[in-house]
This record gives C-alpha cells, structure tokens and sequence, in this order.
C-alpha cells in the first residue's frame, strides 16, 4: 500500500483522484495526453438505457469560478457502451472503472445497472438520481428521499458490485436522502453533482443555456460540496466519494478531512485536461509539508 | 492538444470593436488552417476559443471581435504579456479538395481563419477567390491583405456602404466555381449551404472545453453526433444538416 493508496469498501485505488463522469467522456480519448493507469479510477460519462443526444445547444454559460452545463446526458445507450466504448477504455486503462447510470423510470435503472452488473472492468455503480438537466427523472429521484430509497434497493437487486448513490444537492436535507439510501442498501454516496443555476443574458434578457436552468459546477460550489460531504459524514457510515469544485491537491485534503475516502475531480478537467495527474503529482508534495504519512490517517478527520 | 505559454508581439484594432493579436511561441501544433486555440483569461472560468487566422513558424496572428468580459481583457492587453493556451484544437478544413475554382467564403468575424487557409491554396497555386462578408464599412478588415494574396476578392455588406450592397450568397450567385470553404454566423453558413455546392463549412458554438471532454457543443449531423470541437468546427457540406 503506497501512501496515496485509499479504500472504497474492499476496493484499494491506488489514490484518490477519479475524473468525474460527464467531464472526461469514457476516458480512452485523454490517453493521447496523459497515461490514464496514473488515476485512481475513471467515472465514465452518464449512461442511460437509450441512446441521447441531449439538449438542444448553448449548453454551456461561463459563471463566476465555474461554469454552467445543460447537456442533457448525451450518451450513445447501454448497449453501444458496452459494445464500442468500454473496449476502447479497456486498451488504455487497465484498472477498474465506475459506471455511472441514469434513467427516466426505475425501470430504467435497473436494465442499465443489470448490463453493467456483467463487466469486469466496472468496480462500482454510480447510481445518478441528480442530474438537473432533464425533464423527466433525474433530479426526481434524489430530491425525495423515498424515491431515491427505490432506486437504490431496484439497483441493488439486479447487481453484485457496490452501489454508490450520486445525490443531489438541490434538497433541504441532503443527510435525509443519504440516510434512506443508506437503509436501501446503499454502498456508498457520491456528493454532490451540479447545483440548480441559472444565467440570463443582461443585454437581452434571454437565458443564456437552452434549457434556461442548468446544472453549476466549479471552484465556486466546493464550499457547499465540502460542507455537504462534512454533514453526511457525520451521519452515515458509508464511504463517499466527494466531488465539487476541485481543482488542487489542497482540496482533496479537505475532502478527505470532511470524511470523504475519495474524490472526483470534474469542472476542472475542462479548463486543464492535466489537472488529475497535476493533483497526484502534487499530493505527496502537500502531504510532506503538512506532515501526512499516508491519506488514510486524514480522512474524517474534522469530523 | 498542447498546453503552452505564448507572448503577444503586437495587439491592435483594425476594425470596429475587431482586434488582430500576434502570439509568439511553439507553433509546432498546427496541421491544418481553420485550427484553433482556447486561451485561459485572468478571472474568467472557461478558457475563450479564437480561430488562427494565419501563422509562421514561431508565431500565430488571431483576430477577434470585442464581445464580452473576456475578449474585452484581451483587447487591453500589451506585448509583452504572455498567455496560457491550449493549442491544437480541431480539424481544420482539408485543402485536398479545393476544386478548379475554389471560394473562400467569410462573414465577419468568420473571416480570420479563411485568411490561412487562402494563403496556403494561393501557395499551393490553387486557383481561389476570397468573398467576404461585413455588415457595414466600419466593420471590414483583412481586404488588402487577401488582394496581396493575389485572388480576386470580393467585398459586400449589408448596408451597401462597401462593395456589393447584400450579403455573400448575392456575390457567389455572379461567380463561377465548383468547391468552397465558408466560416461565418448560422444564417450565413445555411444560406451558402442552400447554394448547392459542395464544400467546408466551419461552424461556432459555445464550448466548454474545446478538446471533447464535455460535449458542451454537439450538433446533429447526417453521419451521427458530432462535437464541434473535436469531429469539427469544419464540416462537409454533404454531412451538415440545417
């Protein structure tokens, strides 16, 4: 075990920087910028059991320290996932990767967990009951904690491999939903995907995304993820994965004071493509000068 | 894609609120014209993506219209300044299949990267005719610079107070030629398409990354999904759907 080596369950990552999904694709196309064997893990882009194209563009508005997203979970369908785009991960990348599932029913979930249930190379579920940017499902399910609970325990009957629910933050008590998933059976939580945002052009008075409300991410949310991370830790004895707005090796120390064993690095990723191995590189670096021998001692310890 | 640091050699207005910026640096990235690079701006989130109008060895010459906080950073900027760009960014158009007479097509700020790419045809001894697009006089730029290329050039605007009164499809409608390569705003580039012909059309988007990572910029195409950063920004003419 290095010192950068956390835990997920029984899964050991070698350390705890995975890309977050919908910011790194399926990973093989940064293989021509960097060795992918160097992450931790790799969340993969939101898989739904069709296939997507997503929402209508401008996607994307520039905000203060982060950005807004509208895609819409643009996704080529279970089926083709598995068939074109995990063979391709599986050249460059020979650690375990998360899949991470959304859907429009519960239905949905579980054909897609089921499919995703049969591959090696897939360590843990993320079960996506968050995304702010559909109409239908999505956001539905992790704003409600008895919804969210049917999720999980439909998840987790068609599997074996852990289930980590990614929750909303766009709830007024994020530690009631981690506690209903939890009861349901779930592994592991990921907090938090993208805050509820919004931008209107001044000049015209126009949204500026197509679907005028779209999910915010970026530097500027950690303090709510970090904050939510930190409550949910106190409450729930699962692993978490953390993830919103982390751009240093800094604030991976945070994350995994707030009782986070992981991180997810996802904004970030889209402004320096480097910004992981950046991260790894600089952890022990940080961890010299603060006197940490190894993350494991960290993590929770503000709790 | 490559991340490097580049110095601005010279930063100047040439039109109404367009500004032409020479950068100085590794230039070893570049394939093909109709590239371009996502520069990272001081206070601003998301890097800002600039076509290359031309380049040389050791520098790159961007042009770009004053439209917001971060091109309006860039407009105050002095030599000597240096900035941090991703480089290496999209296809480009493909010069192999310039026709016997080909059209370079430009509206506005779509102009710049068709300066290039005209260049290196003329270079090639492709023959090739510019027709660029403005809305008013104040707004043109680059003129000379494609007559000293040695092509016809073509000028119109919209309220006729240079060159031909209308816009680019009026001009292509009197010309004779078998292939094109057009950059300009949406309605611009549908009415070309309407034209016909077959040709490249690059196309503009808000992105989030540039390089593929987000799918901030995808558009439906007749051969499937594609991003416009990365599977484009130029596209065939055969492939676009309107």
């Amino acid at each position: 075990m290095g010192r950068l080596t956390v835990k997920l369950g029984d899964w050991e990552l070698d350390n705890p920087v995975i890309p977050a999904s919908g910011t790194f694709g399926f990973g093989y196309e940064f293989a021509r910028h960097y060795d992918l064997d160097q992450l931790g893990s790799i969340s993969l882009k939101g898989t739904t059991k069709e296939a997507r194209f997503g929402n209508p563009t401008p996607r994307i508005a520039e905000c203060e320290a982060g950005l807004l997203n509208a895609i819409g979970l643009q996704n080529p369908g279970v089926h083709k996932v598995i068939e074109e785009e995990l063979p391709k991960l599986r050249q460059v990348f020979h650690k375990k990767a998360i899949a991470n599932i959304s859907g429009f029913s519960v239905e949905d979930y579980a054909y897609t967990a089921a499919l995703f249930d049969k591959e090696e190379d897939i360590g843990i579920l993320e079960i996506n009951i968050s995304c702010p940017n559909v109409k239908h499902g999505g956001m539905a399910f992790g704003t409600d904690p008895e919804a969210a609970a049917t999720v999980c325990r439909a998840v987790k009957e068609v599997t074996h491999k852990p289930v980590y629910m990614k929750l909303s933050p766009n709830v007024t008590d994020i530690v009631a939903i981690a506690k209903a998933v939890a009861q349901a059976g779930a592994d592991g939580l990921v907090l938090i995907n993208t805050l509820f945002g919004m931008r209107i052009e001044p000049r015209t008075g126009k949204p500026i995304v197509s679907t005028k409300m779209a999910g915010f991410s970026g530097p500027a949310i950690k303090p709510v993820a970090l904050r939510m991370v930190y409550q949910v830790c106190q409450a729930v004895d699962l692993p978490v994965i953390g993830v919103g707005g982390i751009r240093d090796a800094d604030d991976v120390l945070e994350f995994l004071s707030a009782g986070a064993s992981a991180i997810q690095v996802g904004a970030q990723n889209l402004v320096d493509p480097w910004a992981c191995p950046k991260i790894i590189e600089d952890l022990p670096r940080k961890m010299d000068e603060y006197g940490i021998n190894d993350l494991q001692e960290i993590i929770g310890r503000a709790l | 894609m490559k991340n490097g640091i580049y110095e601005i050699v010279s930063n100047r207005p040439i039109a109404l609120d367009t500004y032409e910026m020479v950068l100085a640096g590794d230039m070893g990235f570049v394939e093909n014209p109709g590239q371009f690079v996502n520069i990272q701006l001081e206070g601003l989130y998301l890097r800002r993506p600039i076509s290359i109008c031309d380049w040389d060895d050791r520098t790159m010459t961007l042009i770009y219209k004053v439209v917001g906080r971060g091109t309006r950073q860039m407009a105050a900027m002095a030599p000597g300044h240096k900035l941090d760009l991703l480089t290496g960014l999209g296809n480009g158009f493909s010069m192999e299949e310039a026709g016997e007479h080909s059209l370079v097509i430009g509206g506005g700020v779509g102009v710049p990267p068709l300066y290039g790419l005209c260049k290196r045809l003329v270079q090639q001894g492709k023959r090739v005719s510019a027709v660029l697009g403005f809305g008013k006089q104040e707004q043109v730029f680059y003129q000379k610079e494609f007559e000293e290329l040695g092509c016809p050039v073509y000028l119109a605007t919209e309220d006729g107070s240079m060159g031909t009164k209308g816009f680019v499809t009026d001009v292509m409608a009197q010309l004779d030629y078998d292939y094109y390569f057009a950059c300009g705003p949406m309605p611009m580039l549908r009415a070309v398409h309407a034209m016909g012909r077959r040709g490249q059309l690059s196309f503009e988007e808000r992105m989030g990354c540039g390089f593929g990572a987000c799918m901030g910029c995808s558009c439906e195409t007749l051969v499937g999904t594609k991003r416009i950063c990365v599977d484009g920004p130029v596209m065939r003419s055969e492939e676009v759907k309107f």
